[in-house]
C-alpha cells in the first residue's frame, strides 16, 4: 500500500516533468521568435517572393512543403516494408531466420544519421545523378529517410502482432482459413493500432531528421516541381544557417522551427482524434 | 574514520595531479600574467579565436580570455570604445580605420572546385557569374564536353560564400544554385559525386581532400594557381585576411595573446579550421 502510493507520487511527478519539457521548448521557441514575429508579422512567412533571409525575404512555404513531402514520402516507402517484415517475423519465417531477421532490422535501428547521410551522398547519390542533375534531391533524401525510418515500423509491427491473442489465430485456423487469409483478416486488423502507432512515430521521426535530409536534398529553396527536385527541409535550414546567423537572421530561423512544431503537433492532433473517434 | 581514511586514499591520486599542472606551466613561464582579455567582433575569427583561447589559458593559468561574436564591424566598434581589448575582422582594415591596428593571424582562401575528369582548365571571371546566375548551363559552352553544369552553391551566411560574393560582385538573391551545401566538406563531396558540378571551398579543406584522393580539381584565378602558398603570400585574389584588432597601444596581456595567436605554436589549431597560417615576417607586420 505505501510502495503503490510512493509510485503513484513518482509517476505522476516524472509524467508532469515531460509534460513541462515539451511546454518549456514551446515557450523558448516562441521567446526567441517573437522579435521576428513582432517586426514581420506571422503572413510574410507565407507571402515573400523567396527565402533569402540577408536580402529581408522570408518565405517557408517551399520549406514546408518539402518537410511534408520527405516524410510522408519516407513513411510511405518505410509502411509496407515494416509491415511486410513484421508478419513475416512472426507468420511466415523459419524460427531462426525469424531471431536473425529481428536483430537485423535492431541494428538498422542503430546506425547513426549520418552514416546514412554519407552512404546516400557518396553512393546513392552518383547514381541517381545519372538521372541529370546533382542527385541530390527530394527522391534520394526521402529514399534513404525511408530505410531510417523503417526499423521504427518493422519492430512497433512486430510487436503489436505477436501480442495478438493465440485464441484467434487457432480459432481461424479451426475454421479453415489458409495462413494468408489469417493475415490478411484477422492479424493485421487486430493490430491496426499498434501499427498505426509505429507509422505515426516514424512520420514524427521522420519530420525531425535532419542531418542526412541535409546532406542529401540539394537543400534549394525553390516549390518543388518534382520529386527530382531538390528542396529544403524546415530542420536542414536551422542546421544550415543557424551557426551564422546573428540576431535577426537568428530570430527567423527559430520561427522556422516554430513552424516545425506547429506541423508535427497538428499531424499528431489529427491522428489521435481520428484514433479516439475509431476506439 | 575508517571511511574517511578510504575516502583521503581515493582522493589522493587526484590531488597530486591537481597539484602537478600549475607547477609545470609556472616553471615554463617565469613571469606569470593574469587578468582578463576581452575579444568581439568575426563570427569567422571567433572559432579559431576560442581554440586559441583555450591554449593559451592552459598555459597561463590565471588569464581569462573571453571571446564573443557579433561580426567584424561590432569587433572594430568595440575596440574603438575600449569595451573589447582586442576585436577580430576578417577582412582588411578600410581607409577610415587608420586609427587601429591590424594584427594578422590567418588566411582564409577560397578555391573553385570541378569534378577531376572536368577537361575544362580555367574559368574566366565573366564565365563564372554567368554560370553562377544560370546564364550558361553546360560546360561546353565555356569549352568543355557537353555536359550540363550543376551549381553547388552555399547556405546564406556562411564565410566562404561572403568571399565568393564579394571577389564575383554578385548579389545573392541572383545566384541560381543547383545545390545548396552546408559545411565545405558537403561540397566537395558533392562535386566529386558529380561529374558536371562547379563548387567553391575554402582551399585548405579541397587541398586536404585532393591528397587523400578525393576526385576534385582546383581551377587558377586569374592565372594564380589555387593552393594554400599562393593564399599565405597574398597573391590568390579570392582571399581575405583573418585580423586581430587593437588600438593604440595595448596591454601587456594583449600583445602577448597576440603573438601567441601569430607564433608557430598555433598553426596546427589554424590548419585544422582550414585556414592558412602566417608564415613570413612580412605578413606579421601587416
Amino acid at each position: 500500500m505505501r510502495s503503490d502510493r510512493s509510485l503513484t507520487i513518482v509517476t505522476r511527478a516524472l509524467a508532469a516533468i515531460s509534460a513541462a519539457i515539451v511546454l518549456l521548448i514551446i515557450v523558448f521557441l516562441l521567446r526567441e521568435s517573437t522579435p521576428a514575429l513582432r517586426q514581420l508579422g506571422f503572413s510574410r512567412f507565407f507571402t515573400d517572393a523567396s527565402w533569402h533571409p540577408l536580402s529581408d525575404q522570408f518565405n517557408l512555404t517551399p520549406m514546408i512543403v518539402a518537410t511534408l513531402v520527405t516524410s510522408v514520402g519516407a513513411v510511405a516507402i518505410a509502411a509496407p516494408l515494416g509491415i511486410a517484415s513484421a508478419v513475416f517475423v512472426n507468420y511466415y519465417a523459419p524460427r531462426p531466420l525469424a531471431g536473425m531477421h529481428r536483430r537485423l532490422i535492431e541494428l538498422l535501428a542503430g546506425i547513426p544519421s549520418v552514416v546514412f547521410g554519407l552512404w546516400g551522398l557518396v553512393v546513392l547519390a552518383p547514381i541517381i545523378a545519372t538521372f541529370g542533375g546533382s542527385g541530390q534531391n527530394l527522391f534520394t533524401a526521402t529514399v534513404v529517410l525511408g530505410l531510417m525510418v523503417l526499423p521504427t515500423v518493422a519492430l512497433l509491427s512486430d510487436t503489436a502482432i505477436a501480442a495478438l491473442p493465440e485464441e484467434w489465430i487457432q480459432g481461424a485456423a479451426a475454421l479453415g482459413m489458409g495462413r494468408s487469409a489469417i493475415v490478411g483478416w484477422i492479424v493485421l486488423p487486430g493490430a491496426r493500432r499498434g501499427i498505426c502507432s509505429g507509422i505515426i512515430l516514424a512520420l514524427t521521426r521522420a519530420l525531425g531528421e535532419t542531418m542526412a535530409v541535409l546532406m542529401l536534398a540539394g537543400n534549394i529553396v525553390e516549390m518543388p516541381s518534382s520529386l527530382l527536385s531538390p528542396g529544403r527541409t524546415l530542420n536542414a535550414n536551422i542546421a544550415l544557417e543557424l551557426g551564422y546567423a546573428s540576431a535577426g537572421h537568428r530570430s527567423v530561423l527559430f520561427v522556422s522551427g516554430l513552424m516545425l512544431m506547429l506541423l508535427v503537433s497538428m499531424i499528431v492532433l489529427f491522428v489521435s482524434r481520428r484514433e479516439g473517434n475509431q476506439a | 574514520m575508517k571511511s574517511h581514511l578510504l575516502a583521503l586514499s581515493l582522493l589522493l591520486p587526484f590531488m597530486a595531479f591537481a597539484g602537478c599542472t600549475p607547477v609545470s606551466s609556472t616553471k615554463r613561464n617565469p613571469i606569470e600574467l593574469s587578468g582578463q582579455l576581452v575579444l568581439t567582433g568575426s563570427s569567422t575569427v571567433a572559432p579559431l579565436a576560442t581554440e586559441i583561447a583555450k591554449r593559451f589559458e592552459q598555459q597561463h593559468p590565471q588569464v581569462r580570455v573571453d571571446v564573443q561574436t557579433g561580426g567584424s564591424g561590432k569587433g572594430i566598434a568595440d575596440v574603438r570604445l575600449g569595451v573589447a581589448d582586442i576585436g577580430m575582422a576578417s577582412r582588411p582594415l578600410a581607409s577610415d580605420e587608420t586609427d587601429l591596428t591590424a594584427h594578422r593571424i590567418a588566411a582564409d582562401g577560397v578555391g573553385l572546385i570541378v569534378h577531376a575528369s572536368n577537361s575544362v582548365d580555367e574559368l574566366s571571371q565573366e564565365q563564372v557569374i554567368a554560370i553562377y546566375t544560370d546564364k550558361i548551363n553546360n560546360w561546353k559552352e565555356v569549352g568543355g564536353d557537353d555536359k550540363e553544369i550543376s551549381v553547388v552553391h552555399k547556405a546564406e551566411g556562411r564565410a566562404t560564400l561572403e568571399v565568393f560574393l564579394k571577389h564575383y560582385e554578385i548579389d545573392n538573391p541572383s545566384v541560381k544554385g543547383d545545390v545548396i551545401v552546408g559545411e565545405n566538406e558537403h561540397a566537395v563531396k558533392t562535386v566529386a559525386g558529380t561529374k558536371g558540378a562547379i563548387g567553391y571551398v575554402s582551399i585548405g579543406t579541397a587541398e586536404a581532400d585532393i591528397e587523400s584522393g578525393v576526385p576534385i580539381r582546383l581551377l587558377p584565378l586569374n592565372g594564380v594557381a589555387a593552393n594554400t602558398a599562393n593564399v599565405a603570400s597574398g597573391v590568390f585574389p579570392m582571399s581575405r585576411p583573418l585580423n586581430l584588432v587593437t588600438s593604440g597601444s595595448p596591454t601587456e596581456l594583449a600583445s602577448r595573446f597576440i603573438q601567441f595567436c601569430q607564433s608557430a605554436e598555433v598553426h596546427d589549431l589554424v590548419k585544422s579550421q582550414y585556414f592558412v597560417p602566417v608564415t613570413s615576417e612580412s605578413d606579421i607586420a601587416k
